[in-house]
């Protein structure tokens, strides 16, 4: 759980009014916030002097921005080359069975959200999956579950 | 932390430092890099901590979270100095006897020692494991000897010594002869001579330049810089101050990728240290250059590792490639003359400074000097990060280094450069690795992923995941890419559905050409790679999956089809448990049935079964 949100008067104030800060911005308000809400888009172009066009297209562009609430838990399953090679397809369809959600997709009452990735910089213990802040490595079906299952 | 006010100062602290350091104090070193983090270093560290001061033995014995030690399959790794003890597998169970025998009465612990994984020959020391056995650490030689959040760690090894040098000593002009005369090359892809691109960036007519340092490591697969930027952050800063210095930049950006979050901290608080020593702002040891830098995260889109969008992309636009030229070097960042080079570029220019264009001149092949660093990952014994000089075999670095494969599977093909790279099949086995030898055998050095392969690993399947993930990451900026990886993709999933036919791979091979001739940016240019390189060297696996509708590694789904051997079936409904279609039925004790026709081919039926009475085709 996080701690006491930022608001985001104060994620703004940390930046200079320039649109060079317009991607910086929106990583600071999906971290803290884990999506960016159409007011705070606003709020965003407003304070860096960027068009909304710009910002929209910013924000679809890059993977790591979401428009749409995330869970309250992220689960990323990496389909970078090695993990490909070494099963993590099956470790995405366990989550997607486990969680009862779609890849790239979040479950109704805002609990999970299921991601895939390409490739978190663990290649040397393929498998790998992220559960919040944390690694699994070398993860296999029965050790994912495990996890899955702490997960409240 | 003392500020630098002059060259002097920087070397009587440095003096000071190295004397203050007791060569024989014992230290343990736990890794935190990218491999050891995931299998719980944390937690290993914490055990040390709390056991070394149960045993009193909290100033008597240092303790270190350091970076890769680069044999990541063995996490979590703790290296004992000064002995240079390599424990592998180490959890925190472990650590009471470490502490006990080795820290306290100076035994190893046998069990947690290195062992051959084919030979099963034991070493404990680092010099005498096989792995580290040929390796020539220039880039990764201090990730296991620094704790990579302390200055002085780096100080006490000669850190900055190349910046006093450069400064007081050189001119900008004599520091681009020396990295000319090195011969070094671009370590994040392209190769082009990393002397030559300053050149013109030098000498293009403006006051405001810029320097970037690309950190966005796209390949899937790779994970070298990630390893430098968390275990040596200072070298990279240490690198763009020359290089500001010598083209006369004044601000340097780093791009980190957004998966790297680790990264990020460490080069921040990197920079905090440098900034508070006088080793970044105004006036840096009073040799009147100003030099600052910043930190621009990635947001997640593979085609901003390529130049031209990754400066859009700090500029704060979407990350779309523009043509070049012209190239950055006379017209990048905001317009304004920019050098970009990659993480493992610039960690090399210290040491070029250093020890001299010479000294690394005379490390490698005839056009391409030096080392390079590997992930070396799949399907080896041995993954890890390897530094090795070009030129070096990759049945060297696959058998030697790598420590072969599973007794019971057969070598494929390695994969180097990741997306845009392709695959190398057995006969290349003997090639020594450089940019030009790579390239001769139609895949690339890029930033230096080598992905193992064997037998249970489909080269169809390979290409389709390539092109699914170039069809996902293109821009769609330019026809070409996109169209084209659309159609790849397209036909390469009808073969893999079994309705692929012979004349598909003439066709694949005709957009290849168009592709590669008429992309804007790399991307597009190089992503026929994987399909090229495996219809080449693996005609035969597409053929199969085309002829014979059959995937021999058992990879591509719609081509298995699984059955139960009612002879060796027990009846213990293992396999029903799991099936998630409930395509398994039949009565317990007895022999189940499989419909075909509800079948997912998922495979969890056979890997439940302890009885080998799935079997699949
Ligand atoms: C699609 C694409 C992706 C790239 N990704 C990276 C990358 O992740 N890291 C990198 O250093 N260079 C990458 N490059 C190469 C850069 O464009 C550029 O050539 C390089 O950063 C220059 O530095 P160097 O000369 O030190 O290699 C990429 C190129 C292309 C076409
Ligand atoms: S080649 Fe592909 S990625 Fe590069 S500019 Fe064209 S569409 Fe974009
Ligand atoms: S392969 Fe999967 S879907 Fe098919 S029978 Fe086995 S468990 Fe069921
Ligand atoms: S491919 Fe999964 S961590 Fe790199
Ligand atoms: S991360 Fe620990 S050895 Fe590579």
């Amino acid at each position: 759980m996080k701690k006491s949100q930022k608001t985001i008067e104060s994620i703004l104030a940390g930046y200079p009014r320039h649109p060079q800060n317009l991607i910086g911005l929106l990583q600071d308000v999906q971290a803290e916030y884990n999506y960016i809400s159409p007011e705070h888009l606003a709020l965003i172009c407003d304070h860096v002097g960027a068009p909304l066009t710009q910002a929209w297209s910013v924000a679809t562009f890059y993977k790591s921005f979401s428009l749409e609430p995330r869970g309250e838990h992220e689960i990323k399953v990496c389909l970078g080359t090695t993990c490909h090679l070494k099963g993590g397809n099956r470790l995405v369809e366990t989550c997607e069975r486990d969680l009862g959600v779609a890849r790239g997709q979040t479950t109704e009452d805002l609990r999970f959200t299921l991601d895939t990735v390409n490739c978190l910089g663990s290649c040397a213990l393929a498998p790998v999956v992220m559960v919040d802040e944390d690694y699994l490595g070398g993860a296999n079906i029965r050790s994912l579950k495990k996890r899955l299952s702490k997960l409240e | 932390m003392p500020k630098f006010e002059s060259v002097d100062h920087l070397q009587q602290y440095r003096r000071q430092l190295q004397a203050s350091r007791d060569p024989n104090q014992p230290q343990v070193l736990v890794c935190s890099g990218p491999g050891c983090l995931p299998m719980g270093s944390i937690e290993v560290a914490a055990a040390f901590r709390e056991e070394l001061g149960k045993n009193g033995l909290n100033g008597k014995v240092l303790l270190k979270e350091c970076g890769c030690q680069g044999l990541c399959a063995r996490a979590v790794k703790v290296l004992i100095r000064p002995q240079e003890i390599a424990y592998q597998e180490v959890t925190p169970e472990d650590v009471p006897e470490i502490v006990e025998a080795t820290l306290k009465n100076g035994q190893l612990v046998e069990r947690l020692i290195y062992e051959h994984p084919l030979t099963q020959e034991k070493a404990a020391f680092k010099a005498d494991i096989p792995f580290y056995k040929g390796q020539m650490p220039i880039v990764l030689r201090k990730l296991d000897i620094i704790d990579p959040q302390s200055l002085d760690d780096y100080l006490a090894l000669g850190g900055y010594r190349a910046l006093r040098k450069a400064l007081t000593g050189m001119s900008p002009d004599e520091v681009i002869d020396a990295v000319e005369q090195s011969g070094l090359r671009g370590r994040g892809g392209g190769g082009f001579p990393t002397g030559r691109k300053w050149r013109v960036c030098q000498e293009a007519l403006s006051d405001i330049k810029f320097i970037i340092c690309n950190g966005d490591e796209g390949d899937p697969g790779a994970f070298m810089d990630r390893a430098v930027m968390e275990g040596d952050p200072h070298a990279v800063l240490e690198g763009m101050i020359i290089g500001g210095y010598a083209i006369g930049a004044k601000q340097g950006y780093i791009y980190v990728r957004h998966e790297y979050p680790l990264a990020v901290t460490h080069l921040n608080k990197a920079i905090d240290q440098a900034r508070e020593c006088g080793f970044l702002g105004k006036n840096i040891l009073r040799s009147g250059f100003d030099f600052d830098i910043k930190i621009s995260r990635g947001a997640g889109a593979f085609v901003c590792g390529e130049e031209t969008a990754l400066i859009a992309s700090i500029e704060g636009y979407i990350g779309e490639p523009t043509p070049r030229p012209p190239y950055p070097a006379e017209s990048g960042l905001f317009d304004y003359p920019t050098i970009i080079n990659n993480v493992e570029t610039w960690a090399n220019i210290p040491e070029i400074i250093n020890m001299g264009a010479e000294w690394f001149a005379a490390i490698g092949t005839e056009n391409s000097k030096g080392t390079k660093v590997f992930s070396l990952v799949g399907a080896v014994n041995q993954t890890g990060l390897v530094e090795v000089p070009m030129g070096t075999t990759l049945r060297q670095i696959v058998f030697e280094l790598g420590g072969g494969l599973r007794p019971d599977r057969q070598f494929k093909a390695v994969q180097t450069g990741g997306p845009s790279g392709g695959c190398i099949p057995e006969q290349f086995l003997d090639l020594p690795v450089d940019y030009d030898s790579l390239q001769s055998v139609g895949s690339i050095m890029g930033s230096g992923g080598m992905i193992v392969m064997d037998n249970t690993s489909c080269t169809v399947d390979v290409a389709r995941y390539f092109i699914s993930f170039l069809h996902d990451e293109s821009c769609g900026k330019c026809t070409p890419c996109r169209e084209g990886t659309k159609h790849l993709l397209h036909i390469l999933d009808e073969i893999i559905a079994g309705r692929g036919e012979e004349e598909h791979l003439t066709l694949m091979e005709e957009l290849c050409d168009t592709m590669a001739s008429s992309s804007i940016c790399g991307l597009g240019m190089s992503a026929p790679n994987p399909v090229r390189s495996t219809i080449k060297y693996f005609r035969d696996e597409y053929l199969a999956h085309i002829r014979d509708k059959k995937c021999h590694a058992l990879v591509c789904r719609p081509l298995l089809k699984y059955t139960i051997d009612p002879e060796t079936c027990t009846g213990c409904l293992a396999c029903v448990r799991e099936c998630p279609v409930g395509a398994i039925t039949g009565k317990k004790k007895l022999p189940q049935d499989l419909d075909q026709e509800l079948c997912v081919k998922c495979g969890l039926c056979y890997e439940a079964c302890q009885f080998e009475a799935v079997k699949v085709e």
